[in-house]
């Protein structure tokens, strides 16, 4: 056996458990549910300990996405990054542009103009939506409502229409940039985000009324990996998993970024503390995200959508090629970098899958000298074993359909 | 008020505290790497602190000749909503930190990634693993001298 097998049956051994068998016949098994899984949200591994189909202990691997971001960061400058950053939750990669670019806004010290803020609270929710549906659908789609997944990916695929007249492409978009966001909102995308929001709760309500009172979906879910709330805040969880469990913690009431503090909006809190909880929480979120996107479209003010730094924000186009000021100011830009002071700052936001933050140290140069990426599905994974223990096989596909973890995040 | 706590570190462990800054509206605490797990104890069960949030755990490499590498633990506290970081040199000649995972369980993972990534034993996390990286693999990744393309023949790949 080579190393890492050796290792991993280390792991499995000394597992720390609550759960003893003292079962003469000893039929325990240890099963591999690979990293090539229909089940398991992504490339995760799962190493399970199985007494029958009791799961005794349980350690998950990770690192079969890893692509090395936080090493690609230290060579690259800070607007070269951000579609690196599209690639982390790829199921909202809007919400990750937004979260990257308000870290280093933050660093260098400027601020984005009101419409900005507002197109990025927009297409933050829009994203939110977005991941939402996925996670629900996918959970529905474990367990075996196979019809719920489609009719939320027919929703998403709406959004992404919408993505593609907004930012010029479906998936990896890339739209913000230090100091506001690439180009403005045209009235059409104005119209098809109210078109989409109009007709969308009624088609939501239909994916839900399938599953709300359905009772096969319920006894599943109910009681399955429940965890309490103090274990819950030390293993670091985070998003709609804590407020699954009572904890109202929500980065966008509690630390308000954007325009969140003139918005009016409810943070959806269960307090059961199982896989029924978190599911009850994305849904309502998703309903609240669509209050969001209806005020700040009314709110929207007029105005540029590029800070006023002509040292630190890319200049527009058609400037650069008829002024003087702006050649210059690009061509430093794009070469050497935004050159922020030197010193380190950490953001987080509440994306959908809970905190993500960026820490950013630098020492004045163009790209970061350190940039670590806090993301919410590695934390969220830690406590896999801790909700695995003690439940059976099909359990393990439910939890990690109601944790909702994405790869692409928790390998970087 | 996060002054207080800054305050109140400073009373309590103040010949042991290296230095204190701030930036952007907030505070940097860096520590001898000794006195990590009583600080984190006091940060997490005083009332005024209340700390019970292991945000985020990472290591740096200021690529300096002595105290070559950081470990930077940022705090948050869900009760009184506010933010500490707490820095601690590692020097490359003893690459051993003091594990916090006995102040939160919820930093054995991002330890693991330390010492993944740079090469840090915590002492006292008894999941010293590789997080990403295989087993086999001999270099620690994030560190300034591994180049960006990486080192050919370092991790095994398929064949053609």
């Amino acid at each position: 056996m080579d190393i890492r097998q050796q290792k991993i049956l280390a792991a499995l051994e000394n597992k720390d458990t609550s759960v003893h068998f003292d079962d003469a016949l000893d039929n325990q098994m240890i099963l591999n549910m690979g990293p090539q899984h229909p089940a398991t949200h992504g490339v995760l591994r799962l190493l399970i300990k199985l007494d029958g189909e009791t799961v005794v202990a349980c350690v998950p691997e990770l690192g079969y996405l890893h692509r090395g971001y936080e090493k690609l960061a230290e060579n690259v400058s800070y607007h070269e990054f951000i579609p690196h950053t599209d690639r982390l939750d790829y199921l909202s990669p809007l919400m990750n542009n937004t979260a990257y670019v308000l870290a280093v806004e933050k660093l260098v010290g400027i601020e984005a103009p009101k419409r900005a803020q507002y197109i990025r609270t927009i297409i933050s929710e829009l994203a939110r939506i977005s991941s939402h549906l996925l996670g629900v659908g996918a959970l529905a789609m474990d367990i075996g409502a196979l019809t719920v997944f489609t009719w939320t990916f027919r929703e998403r695929e709406k959004m992404y229409d919408i993505f593609e007249l907004l930012t010029g492409a479906r998936f990896t978009t890339s739209f913000t940039r230090v100091g506001g966001i690439a180009h403005d909102m045209t009235p059409e995308v104005k119209t098809a985000i109210t078109g989409f929001i109009d007709q969308f709760p009624e088609k939501f309500n239909d994916c839900i009324k399938m599953l709300n009172t359905n009772r096969i979906f319920v006894e599943r879910l109910e009681g399955v990996g429940v965890i309490s709330k103090e274990k819950a805040v030390a293993m670091g969880m985070c998003g709609p998993n804590i407020r699954g469990v009572g904890i109202e913690h929500d980065l966008r009431r509690k630390e308000p970024y954007l325009v969140y503090n003139e918005l009016d909006f409810n943070i959806p809190v269960f307090y059961n503390g199982d896989s029924l909880s978190r599911y009850y929480v994305r849904v309502n979120e998703v309903k609240e995200s669509i209050k969001i996107i209806r005020q700040c479209l009314e709110k929207i003010p007029d105005g540029p959508v590029h800070a006023n730094e002509p040292k630190k924000v890319l200049p527009r186009k058609e400037r650069v090629y008829t002024k003087m000021e702006e050649l210059i100011h690009d061509f430093m830009l794009i070469n050497f970098g935004v050159n922020p002071p030197v010193g380190e700052v950490y953001h987080a936001v509440e994306a959908s899958k809970g905190e993500l933050g960026f820490y950013i140290q630098s020492r004045g140069e163009g790209h970061p000298w350190r940039l670590k990426i806090r993301s919410p599905s590695f934390m969220n994974l830690q406590s896999t074993p801790l909700l695995v223990e003690g439940r059976m096989i099909s359990d393990i596909v439910a939890i990690l359909g109601s944790l909702d973890p994405v790869m692409g995040e928790a390998d970087k | 008020m996060i002054q207080n706590v800054v305050q109140k570190l400073q009373e309590k462990f103040s010949p042991r505290i290296i230095s204190v800054n701030e930036f952007r509206g907030e505070f940097t605490v860096v520590v001898k790497k000794e006195e990590i797990v009583s600080l984190c104890l006091f940060l997490r069960d005083h009332e005024e602190c209340q700390f019970d949030y292991c945000s985020d755990l990472c290591g740096a490499d200021a690529y300096t000749p002595e105290n070559r590498f950081e470990v930077i633990y940022n705090l948050y506290s869900m009760s009184l909503n506010h933010r500490i970081r707490i820095k601690v040199f590692v020097d490359e000649s003893s690459l051993h930190c003091p594990s916090v995972t006995s102040v939160w369980p919820g930093a054995e993972w991002p330890e693991r990634e330390t010492f993944d990534m740079y090469g840090i034993v915590f002492d006292g996390n008894n999941d010293m693993r590789r997080m990403y990286m295989p087993e086999e693999f001999e270099y620690y990744p994030l560190r300034k001298d591994f180049p960006m393309m990486g080192i050919p023949d370092s991790i095994p790949l398929p064949r053609k």
